[in-house]
């Protein structure tokens, strides 16, 4: 659910989309860019370019090796954005691992399972090892790297993967927290939004159950994070990931948040450089967390980057930006209620992001993004990584439309137009011959 | 923006949907398995797109003729896409069948060539070769549908690995 808030007036929003750059650019056929493809990846903002450019510009060195000043002034910056985006999430710098992106930071869970499992790591990683038999609930809505992750981990331990299937409006059946998390259940590895649906998951009843019953709540907050105010202590999950480039950070960076406890226990997966305590030539100790997790050189400017992403968000305040997104959700939703037209989601704006998944009857979404191109209407087209979804639906593919902080009702409109041009040009309907 | 860029613009898009594109994709030839896997001289192929889902299960029936040549007796498909794909699947069909396996190599070669021209100039003679396949000329110009337009031609030459031919007359 999204509180009511203070929306962005119009001078405020022209304010923020003039920060993105790229948003000016016409597309290839002359036209202006309606970007709709943000669920994929975000545009970024002036403060976040310059932020990656100025550290390579004026503070570029190793962080936490070397003694001299630069390095210490690119350490600091370094941890800073640690805490910025620790705190942006509501948790502790040292809760917060930097990791390649979301896909990397739910592997590394999974694969610290696996080592917990194989007996590597202090005795108290043996909280985490995993007998044959013990259960893996995941969901229907998964994303592929909130899955497939599961899949190996219980390919490897002899773990039995179940979850939760999705009502007819994609949301997550909570309510069967109580069957489908069992004493034998071990990880609840979830979404909180999910990037086709756009459904905001209601993960109380889902974190209570899982915790009564001792298992360990993993959750993929890569859709939520950029859009709502996500506080991970009140959520009470254990683990979550989530990327930069998707909340106006760089590539090739994202985040684990990990509770304290558990970060400490959890093996490594990646070992090498920086990650050590003391190395012999026949065994290693290792650095407490977060850096145990964080072996070979880091994207110092990249972190630096997301600080600074985080940073922007917060001084908007994720009220309104949920606020402005849930006026976008609306104004999405209608455009798409036209005939011909289904959505696979929710169709109340309370339940969702504005990430709209739809299929146009008789026209395939390859086709549909087609056109839309043509009229400088980016969309993103395909099973988004979610194929099990999908066949959920009975769909192969769904042109999905999604918005952001930047996304102003000129954006939806020019969507709308270009959508209802659809149908004719395939002559969906018409009689053949 | 300037009408003339708006003009060439517009102009892609038509181009990659050809009227014959779109003739095809709404009645598609070859659509709807025929025979059976059991059947001498058949074989299949299951192709995805991974990058949409979109699939294709491909059956080829062949046989080799008094002269020795294996030839394609019949070809039919069934599976779900977009309209290039389907298009290319509907077209592809109507070309192939009735030729030998070396002259269907010589058209994959000559489509897959015309995929590589990103929208450039095609060669008359690939042109004349592929017929109504030239149409999917445009397709060139829009990298993430080239695999669109090849997925039959890669079920086709994937069953034509797999089948063993009967030995028959000569056909025609």
């Amino acid at each position: 659910m999204v509180d009511k808030a203070e929306t962005l007036d119009r001078g405020e929003l022209a304010r923020i989309r003039a920060d993105f750059p790229l948003l000016a650019r016409p597309t290839p056929g002359g036209q202006d860019l309606v970007y709709l493809d943000s669920a994929a990846t975000s545009q970024k903002p002036d403060p976040v370019l310059d932020a990656e450019q100025d550290f390579y510009i004026m503070r570029n060195a190793a962080v936490h090796r070397g003694a001299h000043s630069l390095s210490n002034e690119a350490t600091m910056a370094f941890e800073s954005a640690r805490g910025q985006v620790a705190s942006f999430v509501g948790v502790e710098a040292d809760e917060l691992v930097w990791t390649s992106g979301a896909t990397a930071a739910i592997n590394l869970v999974a694969y610290g399972f696996a080592n917990a499992t194989a007996g590597i790591g202090p005795s108290a990683a043996q909280r985490f090892a995993l007998q044959p038999g013990d259960e893996i609930v995941v969901s229907e809505a998964e994303h592929h790297a909130n899955l497939i992750p599961w899949q190996q981990l219980a390919a490897r331990t002899g773990a039995v993967l179940r979850w939760f299937g999705v009502d007819e409006q994609g949301r997550v059946r909570v309510d069967e927290s109580a069957t489908v998390i069992t004493d034998r259940t071990r990880i609840v590895a979830i979404t909180h939004v999910s990037n086709v649906t756009g459904a905001i998951t209601d993960l109380a009843p889902v974190v209570a159950r899982a915790h009564e019953v001792g298992a360990y709540v993993v959750l993929d907050a890569c859709q939520s994070v950029p859009h709502l105010p996500v506080n991970f202590r009140d959520l009470d999950v254990d683990f979550a990931a989530f990327s930069a480039h998707k909340m106006f950070g760089p590539t090739g960076i994202g985040a684990l948040y990990g509770k304290r406890d558990l970060l400490a226990d959890l093996p490594p997966v990646t070992t090498g450089g920086s990650m050590v305590e003391v190395v012999t030539m026949t065994e290693a100790t290792f650095a407490p967390p977060p850096g145990r997790f964080e072996a070979g050189t880091q994207p110092v400017a990249q972190a630096i980057a997301f600080g600074v992403a985080a940073q922007y968000l917060s001084e908007l305040g994720m009220a309104k930006v949920a606020a402005h997104e849930a006026e976008l959700a609306a104004a999405l939703l209608s455009a798409v209620a036209i005939e011909g037209v289904r959505v696979i989601g929710p169709t109340d704006p309370q339940d969702r992001i504005a990430v709209v998944s739809f299929v146009v009857d008789g026209v395939h979404a390859h086709d549909v993004g087609q056109v839309l191109d043509d009229a400088g209407v980016a969309v993103r087209v395909g099973h988004h990584c979610a194929q099990p979804l999908h066949r959920r639906f009975g769909v192969a593919a769904t042109a999905r439309v999604s918005a952001s902080l930047y996304t102003n009702e000129h954006d939806v409109e020019c969507f709308a137009t270009a959508l209802s041009t659809v149908r004719d040009f395939f002559k969906v309907g018409e009689a053949y011959g | 923006m300037t009408s003339s860029k708006w003009v060439k613009h517009m102009a892609d898009l038509q181009d990659l949907y050809r009227q014959i594109i779109l003739d095809h994709a709404r009645n598609p030839q070859g659509r709807g398995l025929i025979g059976s896997l059991q059947d001498g001289g058949v074989a299949q192929s299951h192709q995805v797109n991974p990058t949409c889902g979109d699939e294709i299960t491909l059956r080829a029936h062949v046989m080799r003729d008094r002269s020795g040549d294996v030839r394609i007796l019949d070809v039919s498909w069934e599976g779900q896409g977009c309209s290039i794909s389907q298009a290319s699947s509907s077209v592809m069909t109507e070309l192939v069948i009735g030729q030998t396996l070396t002259q269907v190599e010589d058209l994959a070669a000559a489509f897959r060539s015309l995929m590589d021209t990103r929208g450039g100039t095609v060669d008359p003679q690939v042109e004349e070769q592929l017929g109504d396949a030239a149409a999917f000329a445009g397709v060139s110009k829009f990298p993430a549908r080239v695999k669109c337009a090849l997925l039959a031609w890669i079920a086709l030459r994937d069953a034509l690995l797999k089948a063993t031919p009967v030995e028959g007359e000569r056909h025609g």
